[in-house]
């Protein structure tokens, strides 16, 4: 299972990177992509929209189910990845590259409770 | 703790997701679904479909006790390995399992059933065979292995794979089988393709499975299974109708025969009080977003639901069969309600997809 160091993770299989600007840049794992299965839709939320920690902002569809994806930390919503809504099977390509939306967290430091890599792994043994 | 079939550690070692399916631990898919899904509509492909039961129902009475068990009417068959599609109903009418009958003589019958329902089904089969006191046994053939070989180079494939077969089943019209050393080789399927459904001893399906890979017919798991069969409009036990739907109202009224007025089946009764109370359509999602089962459906006629849904690798759209009021026609433009938005969908009557090409 590829789960990269540099990354921070959340039990329901979102990954996160903290940008140099601050601002963090969320997708969904390689194993929470596997597990899904080929993706076919994606509901993304808008630019300007302020979510609270652990909020369903998001759904991925995959040929089987339907999933929520949730927001890692509190803040606003900079960004959804078009690229990704018009490409959904992005995700099943390369997880960590098919990131889905960015959050300018409310307070930085709450990243820092956050899984590291090791964290995530043992999450899903 | 999940049963296996004979295949699997071979779907293991193939790299196969494995989920628990009734019970079973099967290959939902080898990598891609949607792969294996145009695999079969496009050339050739395979699926482990042991966990479903084989039965052998065999006596003297054998014939009349089906006649009267299934609301399909077995007295139209009679070459050997003919097969039939029916619905086991409740006496209210409701289904409590589909399933296939093949015709081996007057006096015996090989019947396979699902996979979730086999205990219920077996147990049913055996109250009525006491009640009836019919002169007829039931045997569980858990010794047997299926593999459904499906699409357009199936055949073609499986005679590659399996030498002399070519001869025993060359001939074989769709819903017609025939026996080929151990093997049952029946020109049938649950994808909308042509192809087989060859059921052989478990000792063997390992063999045989890798000749069938050798002669290029790809592994599919059961997601691709489950889409193929919503693009052919085929029900699915458990989502399109159970104990509680009538297949009158579940789009099966052509699996229920009433021709022989003389003929009593269990729920012929409740269907004849009850009618036809709702029709099976099928829907194309025109907004985005994906179907999925049990979505309220908004049509000028009052509400429905819809039973099974997904995305159709075929269409790119998606799609779902549902049950709706009388009324509702093809053509007509409904909603379906998906996590409380009302999107726009279209009536259409299934199949969406048969033999390759789109039919919506």
């Amino acid at each position: 299972m590829n789960t990269p160091n540099d990354l921070r993770y959340t039990a329901s299989h979102e990954w996160v990177r903290v940008e140099a600007d601050g601002t963090l840049t969320i997708g969904i794992t390689d194993h929470a992509q596997e597990a899904l299965g080929d993706v076919v839709f994606l509901e993304l939320p808008e630019a300007g929209r302020s979510v609270a920690k652990e909020e369903a902002i998001a759904v991925i569809e995959s040929v089987k189910a339907a999933s929520d994806i949730y927001a890692p930390v509190a803040g606003e919503i900079l960004e959804a990845n078009q690229a990704a809504l018009d490409a959904p099977e992005s995700v099943n390509a390369d997880a960590y590259a098919a990131w889905l939306f960015k959050i300018k967290p409310a307070n930085a430091a709450d990243v820092d409770g956050l899984l590291d890599a090791t964290g995530y792994q043992a999450a899903i043994g | 703790m999940s049963q296996q079939t004979p295949l699997y550690a071979t779907h293991v070692a193939a790299g196969a997701r494995m989920v628990d399916f009734a019970g079973w631990d099967m290959p939902v898919n080898y990598g891609s679904q949607i792969e294996e899904h145009h695999a079969v509509r496009r050339d050739a492909g395979m699926f482990d479909v042991s966990h479903m039961l084989g039965l052998d129902l065999e006596g003297a009475d054998a014939k009349a006790f089906l006649r009267g068990l299934i609301a399909n009417d077995v007295a139209k068959l009679v070459e050997p390995g003919k097969a039939l599609y029916a619905c086991m109903l409740n006496e209210q009418g409701g289904v409590i399992d589909d399933l296939i009958v093949y015709f081996l003589s007057d006096t015996a019958y090989r019947i396979v059933v699902n996979a979730g329902t086999a205990d219920k089904d077996v147990a049913w089969m055996q109250q009525r065979l006491a009640a009836t006191g019919a002169a007829a046994t039931l045997s569980v053939r858990r010794d047997l292995a299926m593999i459904a070989v499906q699409g357009p180079n199936a055949r073609s494939k499986t005679w590659a794979a399996i030498p002399g077969a070519e001869a025993a089943s060359a001939a074989l019209k769709a819903f017609q089988a025939a026996t080929f050393g151990d093997i049952f080789i029946a020109r049938t399927g649950y994808t909308g393709e042509d192809g087989f459904e060859l059921t052989l001893p478990a000792s063997k399906s390992v063999s045989t499975w890798a000749a069938l890979t050798a002669a290029g017919v790809k592994p599919c798991g059961l997601g691709a299974r489950d889409t193929l069969r919503l693009e052919a409009g085929m029900a699915l036990y458990g989502n399109d109708m159970d104990e509680t739907v009538s297949p009158l109202d579940a789009g099966l009224a052509w699996t229920v025969d009433f021709k022989d007025e003389n003929r009593d089946f269990v729920g012929k009764a409740a269907l004849v009080a009850n009618g036809t109370r709702q029709q099976a359509l099928g829907l194309i999602l025109e907004d985005k977003g994906i179907l999925r089962s049990h979505q309220k459906v908004f049509t000028a006629q009052g509400e429905g639901e819809t039973s099974s849904g997904s995305f159709s690798p075929t269409l790119e759209k998606s799609i779902a069969l549902a049950r709706l009021p009388l009324g509702v026609a093809a053509g007509d433009a409904v909603e379906v309600d998906i996590r409380g938005k009302r999107l726009k969908a279209r009536v259409v009557k299934p199949p969406f997809v048969r033999n390759g090409k789109a039919l919506v």
